[in-house]
């Protein structure tokens, strides 16, 4: 299997254009083997990538699986995985079946609904296995595109304003970062990431209309490509477009969203940012610590406030990504493990609970907190499973919410004990929003007219919510799972990173900084 | 001598004579009623000239002194221009047909200012560049009031010429200016006379802002840019489509050749000025069209943007700026006369809209065709996997390699800015109320066109079909 990687990145493809070829009609029947093609091909895709974790060898720090051919104009399509990045494709390749799970309560325009999806999958699995940064970049943009149309067509009341701002909002990040890249280009001339991440970027100040740029080179590039992951990410103050586009989108552009395309800004930091601007990295740690320590306490405190459920979830996922980059700033190995622990871990969980949603909306539609309440009396398997993915994202230990977590704020605690400080009230606070939602929502007497004829998940949705429950604690009880998968990686990167550092870093610190 | 100079401008030779002939046989004949049969011979007779010329071996020569020159730089231009012309005249019949403006003079003109345009891109004195200028834009005035009965496109057309000849006295202003400098026409004369001194005179400098001026105007650059959006509006709808598509190339052709052959010497004199209006157009076209809702002031302001963005690529003054211009109008015109396929048949009870707000829901009604729009409004808004975006890679790494990262992110920004016109046609067709409808016909000729153009756009992304290398070898040429 020379092409396993191109096989895996562009079954999805493939399927999404035999559906827009040859399936005809609008009826029932057509919507129906619409969704079984769709869900067949994402089965089958995850099945093949069941492959690349065989075949991967763990103890093998550099790239896997690579293949390499010409493109145009000096560019390569080169595809490979890492330690790093072998896990968010094996992620994507999990998550999409349930995703397409989620899509099945759709009924209006139901084939291009599953090409959408199809297309988003291969576009995320190639910005995972993308070993060229113009390969990367297209890849990454081309992303918005269908989750613009699936905010935009099958999105809520305010899907417009939604889908304008996260389109508008995430491509402003990344035209910086393309420019950088073009910067990058020119400086190392190529776009061989592999190559990249032995160039040796200049650190050296130089002075930008009359500003003193310390870091020089490195921290222009570092800025414009935090301008895009910070905002993919989201970070605080960026994280404005989440909420909207979250509460807008349908379930299952919700899932995608916070399961899946949240990870390319943490997996752009690993793969660019830290590798590549080490200086710059350690120039602006703390900045970024704080920035992340300030999301975690702010969006969880606008959490408890929220009455929306999606809204409440996606402002907990800012919080939980404020760990994550946390974590990688953290620089060391506890921090990049936990961050990357993390991501695969609220990648189950968020996407459990915006599938949690999505099943009493579809009920009920409405997110409203206040319309629901006593739900236990009628859901009990509902109210377990929701039970379960609440305190998972509070981060019970035996969940994988714990591991994420304890091992990002050790790391923290390594580097700035006030930052590690800090950042444990969120801890506090997702307790105190997500166990209050489940109060609300769940317990208390089903006095609502409306409610009392809700029934319990049917057989669809308690399959989808399986594997999500599986993996979940089976992460939690065992983490070794992926931290033996990735731990070489981040080692080799970690010693990287270090050994880039203390000539240069010293040098810059002792530089005359006027 | 006289013999081997008309061999080297044989192709112009053969399409003016043909312009004449059919003139001829348009006035001699039933009138109007030969139009499509002239047109179709039009078309035809640009393609196989740009056949001819696409794969007649290369060569750098020159005629009349060097008042015309023919090299790969011009030929990659002429093959350009030739194809797009003709495709976009056969694009109009149907329209001109509908509307009762069919008339035979219609396909002679195109012709007539397609020659113009040939020589604009070959030219090597300031004597043909007046000339080719001359014959192309007096054939798009006319051709701008084409609707005679239309008080729209009378007005479109009578400020077009106000303002272009405006423009052509500031070029020859500033032409007099450097014929005073240096004492002579001819570009490398030009060009050795600014290389022997020491630096830039005053007067030459005035005659360079002057040129630049009336350049700027002819490929509608911001500031001097009033006229686009009213004559784009006022112009019948393939006379638009035909604006946006030959002239550009040529206008950006010609630019880069007085810069390169007449200016080399001066580059940092120039490069200044273009990267200027380069940003100017940029943020102007991005933001300007924000508020349209006519789909033809939209495309105007969207033309406006993507000079802009053509124009950086002059900017960065390198053969890779070269070649990214070259890509960029390339690209540029494939994405035009896509769109523009799709315009020309907005209609709602045989009659033209213009309104964006009519394409309510078209997606309900037409699926593969919003589909195609909405890939190639992608692709104008530079949005990877698009081939748009190839056009945008090319010419922002053309300007951070020659130093200018400040335009390269100014133009970034503006290109965000720029998205959302192009998002909200999008919108309309996909998420917006559900309005009238518009008429469901569309000929197959445009069909082809518009899917063709979509498909292109997509597929281009694997290979852009060796167009870089032909751009590389033109850019070679007019630096060598």
């Amino acid at each position: 299997m020379d092409n396993l990687l191109s096989i895996v990145t562009f079954l999805p493809m493939l399927a999404a254009l035999i559906l827009a070829v040859f399936l005809r009609g609008t009826d029932e029947a057509a919507q129906r083997n619409a969704k079984i093609l769709a869900l067949v091909a994402t089965l089958a895709t995850f099945v093949i990538s069941i492959a690349i974790y065989t075949e991967f060898d763990p103890s093998n720090t550099g790239f896997q699986l690579v293949e390499e051919y010409e493109w145009f104009g000096g560019l390569t399509y080169k595809l490979g995985v890492d330690g790093i990045s072998v896990l968010f494709v094996l992620l994507t390749t999990f998550l999409m079946p349930v995703v397409i799970g989620a899509c099945w309560s759709v009924n209006e325009r139901v084939k291009e609904y599953m090409i959408l999806f199809l297309i988003l999958e291969t576009l995320m699995i190639a910005v995972f296995c993308a070993l060229d940064l113009v390969l990367f970049y297209v890849v990454f943009e081309a992303g918005l595109i269908p989750m613009f149309l699936i905010i935009g067509i099958w999105g809520g009341q305010n899907k417009v304003y939604a889908a304008f701002k996260f389109f508008l909002y995430t491509l402003f990040g990344s035209v910086l970062m393309l420019v950088a890249m073009l910067a990058m280009w020119w400086d190392a001339g190529t776009t061989d990431i592999p190559t990249l991440l032995n160039h040796e970027f200049s650190s050296e100040a130089f002075s930008l209309m009359g500003f003193q740029i310390v870091g020089g080179l490195q921290t222009m590039l570092f800025l414009a490509f935090f301008a895009s992951f910070a905002v993919k990410m989201p970070m605080w103050p960026v994280h404005t477009w989440l909420p909207d586009a979250h509460v807008q989108a349908p379930t299952a552009g919700s899932v995608v969203l916070a399961a899946i395309l949240l990870k390319m800004g943490g997996y752009g930091f690993l793969r660019f940012s830290l590798p590549m601007f080490p200086v710059a990295s350690e120039l602006l740690a703390t900045f970024v610590m704080s920035l992340s320590v300030i999301a975690i306490i702010y969006t969880s405190l606008v959490a408890m406030m929220q009455q929306d459920m999606k809204k409440l979830i996606a402002y907990s996922s800012v919080a939980h990504m404020g760990f994550v980059t946390m974590g990688i700033f953290a620089m060391n190995q506890q921090g990049l493990d936990g961050a990357i622990f993390q991501m695969i871990s609220h990648g189950f969980i968020s996407g459990a609970l915006f599938l949690s949603v999505g099943v009493i909306y579809d009920r009920m539609h409405t997110r409203e907190i206040d319309a629901y309440g006593g739900l236990v009396v009628r859901m009990p398997a509902y109210a377990l499973v929701f039970m379960f993915f609440t305190m998972a994202n509070v981060g019970l230990p035996g969940t994988s919410g714990f591991v994420g977590e304890f091992l990002t704020l050790s790391a923290a605690f390594q580097v700035n004990t006030w930052i590690a400080f800090l950042a444990t009230t969120g801890v506090i606070l997702s307790a105190g929003y997500a166990l209050w939602l489940y109060r609300r929502v769940v317990f208390g007497d089903l006095i609502k007219e409306s409610l009392k004829t809700i029934t319990d998940m049917n057989t669809r949705e308690r399959l989808m919510m399986v594997p999500l429950v599986v993996m979940t604690l089976l992460l939690g009880v065992y983490p070794a799972l992926v931290l033996d998968l990735i731990g070489p990686s981040v080692t080799h990167l970690v010693e990287n990173v270090q050994s880039a550092l203390p000539e240069t870093v010293s040098a810059v610190a002792s530089a005359p900084s006027h | 001598m006289i013999s081997s100079d008309l061999n080297i401008v044989l192709p112009e030779l053969i399409l003016a004579a043909f312009a004449m002939l059919a003139l001829m046989f348009g006035v001699y004949t039933k009138k109007d009623e030969t139009a499509p049969v002239i047109t179709w011979a039009t078309a035809g007779v640009m393609i196989v000239l740009g056949l001819w010329i696409a794969f007649s071996p290369m060569a750098n020569r020159d005629a009349f002194n060097g008042a015309f020159v023919d090299d790969g730089f011009s030929r990659f231009a002429k093959v350009l221009m030739l194809w797009a012309s003709a495709i976009m005249l056969l694009l109009s019949q149907d329209y001109l047909r509908r509307n009762d403006m069919f008339k035979f003079e219609y396909p002679i003109l195109i012709a007539l200012a397609t020659l113009g345009m040939m020589m604009m891109v070959s030219a090597g004195d300031l004597m043909s560049l007046y000339m080719g200028l001359e014959l192309q834009s007096l054939a798009l005035y006319v051709i701008a009031a084409f609707r005679r009965d239309s008080l729209k496109s009378t007005e479109a057309g009578l400020k077009y010429f106000v303002l272009g000849a405006l423009s052509s006295g500031m070029l020859l202003y500033g032409a007099s200016f450097v014929y005073g400098y240096t004492g002579t026409t001819n570009f490398a004369g030009i060009a050795s006379t600014i290389q022997a001194g020491e630096h830039l005179e005053l007067g030459l400098v005035f005659g360079l802002v002057f040129l630049c001026v009336g350049l700027a105007f002819k490929i509608s650059a911001a500031p001097f840019h009033m006229w686009t959006p009213d004559v784009y509006e006022g112009s019948p709808t393939p006379v638009t489509a035909f604006f946006a598509t030959a002239p550009k190339v040529a206008a950006g052709g010609l630019f880069a050749r007085v810069m390169f052959d007449a200016f080399d010497g001066a580059q940092a004199d120039w490069t200044q000025i273009v990267a200027f209006l380069s940003l100017v157009s940029m943020f102007l076209g991005a933001v300007a069209a924000i508020g349209q809702t006519n789909i033809k002031r939209l495309m105007a302001y969207s033309s406006i943007s993507h000079m802009g963005f053509a124009l950086m690529g002059l900017a960065a003054g390198t053969e890779a700026g070269v070649k990214a211009l070259l890509i960029y109008l390339a690209i540029y015109v494939v994405m035009n006369i896509g769109t523009f396929a799709f315009i020309l048949n907005m209609e709602k009870d045989g009659r033209p809209v213009t309104d964006i707000r009519s394409l309510g829901q078209y997606s309900k009604q037409a699926p593969g065709r919003a589909a195609a729009l909405t890939v190639l409004l992608f692709s104008l808004a530079g949005i990877p996997p698009m081939v748009g975006f190839i056009g945008k890679l090319y010419v922002l790494r053309a300007a951070v390699g020659a130093d200018m990262a400040w335009l390269a992110i100014g133009g970034a920004i503006a290109s965000v800015i720029g998205v959302f016109y192009y998002l909200r046609i999008i919108y309309y067709m996909y998420f917006g109320e559900e309005t009238d409808g518009l008429d469901g016909k569309m000929p197959g000729l445009h069909f082809v066109a518009l899917m063709g153009a979509a498909a292109l756009m997509l597929i281009g992304i694997i290979n852009p079909f060796g167009l870089e290398n032909y751009a590389a070898l033109a850019a070679q040429s007019l630096l060598n």
